[in-house]
């Protein structure tokens, strides 16, 4: 049986990153490859580096980044933000990444989904999907709209018709981002997750609100992810890896545990 | 020196830089004849085996991994590297190496709720001991992406299992060569160990 995933969401603002050049080998909270590799001796499972600015002289220095972090963190990891075409992909592949997010460019065209699932395999294409909760209507049954640009766009598609559609093109995963919740740390949105869950056949990963291993615990039975991203609970030092997963553990699920 | 065979089948520089990180240098090659001449030798992989297959033979590498391994060399294989070293792959209905008799088949689970690919972290439990799983505690778990599994002929070729749906072998050897499912180079600490333990594993 497979382990419940937990995955650290590190997010790369390039242009504050190369102010912090100097303190790159230090364990300065604004490396992300310090911290990834802090995460990763934890017992982390998967991380995502995500690139913020994703401006053309950011594209360098993530590009720098995902070497470094491919260089010393030894488990799966994927990369997004501003990606756009495949060789956009293909670059942070190169670089180490196993995997691609694609977000925004796929809403705008879909086919990138399926351009960069015949180039590099499914299983290298994660579908990553803000959702904020609207009325439910005829163009959105589901009463969950996909979003973009950080919720300040919407797009008049349903997230559940938008999942399946992203598995159809070869998605290998979705990750699923409640705007709602996102930030509150609250706890994950289940009924929007387990949904996604329902309507599609490939992993489904919980991302937004996360804030104690009981959310976690929640995302991951209620909500039938396969796994979990966390972000701020692991940056401020609240919580560690090994303390999650000794969490879930206790209440029965199945986890990676490294010591 | 280890040497990685490239043969267009995913990225083989992830494995280098595990190696790396071992303090282990490592060089990539698309060249036959320095398989053949190799001390010791990483094959990897992710991708199909048709595409695999057809790409060994164009470039002759299929005969020089078979004359490595019959002359004795380590050989390590990791993921479509573990499948292709059998008779053949259901995937693409292709022949493949023939270096340990056995088929490649598709997962096929009754349970829809088991996905395809099995994709992520799964407890690894040795049948039989044998050098490169030295170290590893039972049930330890190593990162896994594929749809398909190595279903070697003789139970002797098996020397770890693991489980989706149905019981499958995720460590397969024989004499000179040994064959992993899953990605060692992306295992973490545990699957660092297995890759340092073939660089001084000393078949005999």
């Amino acid at each position: 049986m497979l382990s419940k995933r937990i995955i650290a969401c590190l997010d790369v603002r390039a242009g504050k990153l190369a102010k912090s050049v100097r303190f790159v080998d230090t364990k300065d909270i604004g490396d992300p490859v310090a911290k990834a590799r802090e995460y990763y001796e934890q017992g982390l499972d998967e991380l995502v580096l995500y690139d913020i600015t994703a401006s053309s002289e950011g594209r360098g220095i993530l590009l720098e980044v995902v070497a470094r972090v491919a260089a010393q963190v030894f488990i799966p990891f994927s990369v997004g933000g501003g990606l756009r075409t495949v060789e956009d992909c293909r670059r942070v592949l190169l670089a180490g990444a196993e995997k691609v997010n694609v977000n925004t460019a796929a809403v705008q065209r879909p086919d990138l989904i399926a351009e960069a699932a015949r180039a590099f395999g499914s299983q290298a294409v994660v579908l990553s999907m803000d959702v904020r909760r609207v009325p439910a209507s005829a163009a959105i049954p589901s009463g969950y709209e996909i979003v973009t640009h950080g919720g300040r766009t919407p797009t008049g598609l349903d997230a559940l018709a938008w999942a399946r559609r992203g598995e159809a093109l070869g998605s290998g995963e979705i990750v699923v981002n409640s705007i709602d919740a996102d930030g509150t740390k609250q706890g994950y949105e289940i009924g929007l997750t387990r949904a996604v869950a329902e309507a599609v056949s490939i992993p489904v990963i919980a991302s937004g609100g996360g804030g104690t291993p009981e959310h976690l615990y929640a995302a991951l039975t209620e909500g039938k992810a396969d796994a979990a991203l966390v972000a701020s609970m692991l940056h401020y030092g609240e919580y560690t890896v090994g303390e999650i997963k000794a969490y879930l553990a206790k209440r029965g699920l199945k986890v990676r545990r490294t010591t | 020196m280890l040497t990685i065979v490239d043969y267009q089948a995913g990225n083989p520089t992830s494995v280098r830089r595990a190696l790396e990180a071992l303090g282990l240098s490592a060089r990539i090659t698309a060249d036959p004849e320095q398989v053949r001449r190799a001390g010791r030798i990483i094959f990897p992989g992710v991708g199909a085996a048709g595409a695999a297959m057809t790409v060994l033979r164009a470039r002759g590498l299929d005969q020089a991994l078979t004359e490595a391994f019959r002359a004795g060399t380590p050989i390590l294989g990791i993921c479509l590297g573990c499948q292709i070293v059998l008779t053949h792959s259901e995937e693409d209905d292709a022949d493949c190496l023939n270096l340990i008799p056995g088929r490649t088949v598709r997962f096929r689970p009754a349970d829809p709720a088991l996905k395809i690919p099995h994709m992520g972290w799964n407890a690894v439990e040795a049948t039989r001991p044998h050098p490169l799983l030295a170290h590893l505690r039972p049930g330890e778990q190593f990162y896994f992406v594929h749809s398909y599994y190595p279903q070697s002929e003789r139970p002797e070729d098996i020397f770890a299992v693991c489980e989706h749906g149905v019981v499958f072998p995720a460590a397969i050897g024989r004499d000179n060569l040994f064959a992993v499912q899953f990605h060692a180079e992306k295992s973490g600490p545990v699957g660092l160990q297995l890759l340092k333990n073939f660089a001084e594993w000393k078949p005999c």
